[in-house]
C-alpha cells in the first residue's frame, strides 16, 4: 500500500501542517512504508473481538464535580502567547 | 565517591551529617559542568534554584525530618511540567515555553524533599527510539559516544548511567523507559498505566503514556516509585489503588516465583543476546524460581497495533499546538489558516509530524474502521492473551531490547527499522501493564537488559524479583569507562 502525493498533501491540510516541497516526496516515501507496515493488521483475525476501552480493566472515565478550585491565573498563562493584548489572544483578522 | 553511591546509601550520610545537601547538590553540579558537554544528555540546567532546593531539604533535616528522598538530587525528563522553568519537551514547538505549574510527579518529588538538577533531553514529544529527533540534538551514550542511548528518555538514561543524578524521571509509551535503560546498562520502571499521575506531563498518546524511573537499582526505583506512586484527582486515568511499601517488598526469598519464558521474544532473538537472558534464568531457578513457557500468539502484532493507535492520538493530542495561546508561531502569518499550517510546520520535527500524519490518516474519512478500529481490536486481543498468561506465572521475561545500542545516524532515516527496535517493549504498554529493564551483561561490549513484565499493580513483585536479580549479579553496578571518578 502506498500514498500517493495528493493524498499526503490531503493529510497534510487535515493536520494543518506545511510540507515544503523538498520535505513532500520524502513523506510521499516514509507515510507509505509505515501504512505499509502498519497494514500487517488487516490480516489480524480480530473481528470476534471487542475493542478496547480502557486498559486497565473495569475502568471506565470519572467524572469530578463542575467545581472550580483555581484562582484566576490568565496573566502567568498567557505569559506564554505569542502576541496577547488586553488580555486577549491576538491572531491575524478573520473577518473582513 | 559520592556519585557513585544508591540512593539508600546517600541518604544514610546525609541522615548522619557525613554531608550536606548541598554538598551533595555541588558535587553533582560539577560532574554535569564536566560531563555533560560530551553527553548532550540535558537541555535546561537548574543549578541556582536546586542549590535553594538543597539548603531547604538540609533545613528540613535540621529540623529533625528524615525521609529517603530528602535532599537526593535527581533529573527530570523535559516532558515534566517544572513551575517557572522551560520545559521544551525536545521540540522547537516549546522552545521558550515557560510551564505555568507543576506536574504531580514534579510536586511529589518536591514534596519529599527532592533536589532538581536539571531538565534532560529527549526525544522531540516524546517520539523516537534513539533520541536522534530532539530539537537539541542526539543525546549520547557514554558506553560508546558514537552510539544512540535508545529513547524517547534517552537523557534521563545517559545521565543516570553517567551518574550525573542518582536517578531521574522519564515517560513510557511504547518502551521509552525501558530501551534506554536496557541501552545504557540502567534500571528503568514502567509502572502500571494508572499507577503515577499523568497530570503536567506533555501528552503523547494518552491511553498509554505513563511515568516512571530511572535509577541504578531496583531498590532504589522502589525508592522513588513510592513517591510518585498514588491517586491524583488532576488525571482522569489515575487509579484509586494502595501503594504497598515497595521497598519493604523487596525482602523475602523469590522460592517458587513462576517466571514464564515469552516465546515470542525469544524468535530470532541473535544467539549472544538470548544466551544473556538464558544465564538470568538459569540463575533464578538457583534461586527457586519455577520457569514455564508462555506464548501470547498475537505479541506480533503489537508494533503495527502501536503506530496505529499511538499516532492517532497524538494527532488528536497534538492539536492543541496551534501558534496562538503557547509555543512557537511563524513570522508574518497572512491569515489564519497560514497561521496554523506554518506554525505547525516549522515548530515541529521530522519524525513528529510524521506520526501525526499517520494518526490524521488513519482516523480520516474511510480509514477508521480498517485501521483505528482493527488496532484498538488487536490491542484489546493482547492485553487478553497476557491475562489469560498471567492466570500461570507471576510475571514474564525476555530482552528488553533486540539488540544493543546502534550508531548515531544508522536508522534515523528509515522509520519502520527505528520503530521495530520497541519490538519487546511495546505490548506491556498496549496492555497497561507494569515493566522493568535491568542490566543483564554485554554484547559487544554494550549492556543489554533483561525485561520483567507482570500483571496490573505487581511492581512490588516485579521489583522483588529485579532486586534478587541484583543481589546475586553486578552488572547494575558496572559504570562506563570515564565516568567512575
Amino acid at each position: 500500500m502506498s500514498l500517493t502525493r495528493q493524498e499526503v498533501e490531503k493529510i497534510a491540510h487535515l493536520a494543518r501542517l506545511s510540507i515544503t516541497e523538498q520535505e513532500m516526496p520524502v513523506y510521499v516515501t516514509s507515510l507509505s512504508s509505515i501504512v505499509a507496515f502498519v497494514d500487517e493488521l488487516s490480516r489480524a483475525d480480530v473481528d470476534a473481538v471487542a475493542p478496547m476501552a480502557h486498559p486497565l480493566v473495569g475502568q471506565s472515565q470519572r467524572l469530578r464535580a463542575d467545581v472550580v478550585e483555581d484562582t484566576d491565573r490568565h496573566e502567568k498563562y498567557q505569559a506564554n502567547a505569542p502576541q496577547i493584548q488586553a488580555g486577549l489572544y491576538v491572531v491575524p483578522r478573520v473577518i473582513e | 565517591m559520592l556519585h557513585n553511591l544508591s540512593i539508600g546509601e546517600l541518604a544514610d550520610l546525609l541522615a548522619r551529617r557525613q554531608v550536606s545537601s548541598v554538598e551533595l547538590t555541588q558535587h553533582f553540579l560539577d560532574r554535569i559542568a564536566r560531563l555533560n558537554p560530551q553527553l548532550n544528555a540535558l537541555i535546561t540546567l537548574t543549578a541556582e534554584r536546586a542549590l535553594g532546593e538543597a539548603a531547604a531539604a538540609d533545613r528540613r533535616r535540621s529540623a529533625g525530618e528524615n525521609s529517603p528522598l530528602l535532599g537526593i538530587p535527581l533529573i527530570h525528563k523535559d516532558i515534566f511540567c517544572t513551575d517557572g522553568v522551560r520545559t521544551s519537551c525536545g521540540s522547537r514547538m516549546l522552545d521558550n515555553f515557560v510551564a505555568p505549574y507543576n506536574a504531580t510527579v514534579v510536586e511529589r518529588l518536591q514534596g519529599a524533599g527532592g533536589v532538581m538538577l536539571a531538565k534532560a533531553n529527549m526525544d522531540e514529544f516524546a517520539m523516537g527510539s534513539s533520541n536522534e529527533t530532539s530539537f537539541y540534538g542526539p543525546v549520547k551514550n557514554p558506553w560508546d559516544t558514537t552510539r544512540v542511548p535508545g529513547g524517547s528518555s534517552g537523557g534521563s538514561a545517559a545521565a543516570t548511567a553517567a551518574r550525573l543524578a542518582p536517578y531521574a524521571t522519564g515517560t513510557d509509551t511504547g518502551g521509552s523507559i525501558r530501551q534506554p535503560a536496557a541501552l545504557t546498562g540502567v534500571t528503568g520502571l514502567k509502572p502500571t498505566y494508572g499507577r503515577v499521575s499523568r497530570f503536567g506531563i506533555v501528552a503523547f498518546a494518552s491511553s498509554l503514556d505513563q511515568a516512571g524511573v530511572f535509577a541504578r537499582s531496583a531498590a532504589d526505583a522502589a525508592l522513588v516509585l513510592q513517591v510518585m506512586a498514588g491517586f491524583d484527582p488532576k488525571d482522569s486515568t489515575s487509579v484509586d489503588q494502595p501503594v504497598p511499601n515497595f521497598h519493604a517488598a523487596l525482602q523475602g526469598p523469590i522460592k517458587g516465583l513462576k517466571i514464564g519464558l515469552l516465546r515470542e521474544f525469544f524468535d530470532g532473538l541473535e544467539p549472544k543476546a538470548a544466551a544473556l537472558i538464558q544465564d538470568a534464568l538459569t540463575l533464578y531457578r538457583k534461586l527457586g524460581a519455577e520457569t514455564v513457557d508462555v506464548s501470547l500468539p498475537s505479541l506480533p502484532l503489537s508494533v503495527p497495533t502501536y503506530y496505529v493507535v499511538a499516532p492517532a492520538e497524538c494527532s488528536s493530542n497534538l492539536s492543541r499546538f496551534d501558534g496562538v495561546r503557547f509555543g512557537y508561531r511563524c513570522a508574518n502569518p497572512k491569515d489564519l489558516m497560514d497561521l496554523y499550517k506554518r506554525s505547525r510546520g516549522e515548530g515541529f520535527g521530522a519524525e513528529v509530524k510524521r506520526r501525526i500524519m499517520t494518526g490524521t490518516y488513519v482516523l480520516s474519512a474511510g480509514y477508521f474502521d480498517a485501521y483505528y478500529l482493527k488496532a484498538q481490536k488487536a490491542r484489546q486481543k493482547i492485553a487478553d492473551e497476557f491475562r489469560a498468561a498471567f492466570t500461570k506465572v507471576d510475571l514474564v521475561i525476555g530482552p528488553t531490547t533486540p539488540t544493543p545500542a546502534f550508531g548515531i545516524g544508522a536508522k534515523i532515516d528509515d522509520p519502520v527499522t527505528m520503530y521495530l527496535n520497541d519490538i519487546y517493549t511495546i505490548g506491556a504498554n498496549l496492555a497497561g501493564l507494569p515493566g522493568i529493564s535491568v542490566p543483564c551483561g554485554y554484547v559487544d561490549s554494550l549492556p543489554m537488559g533483561l525485561q520483567l513484565i507482570g500483571p496490573h499493580f505487581s511492581e512490588d513483585r516485579l521489583l522483588k524479583a529485579a532486586h534478587h536479580y541484583q543481589l546475586n549479579t553486578d552488572w547494575h553496578r558496572h559504570s562506563p569507562r570515564g565516568y567512575e571518578s
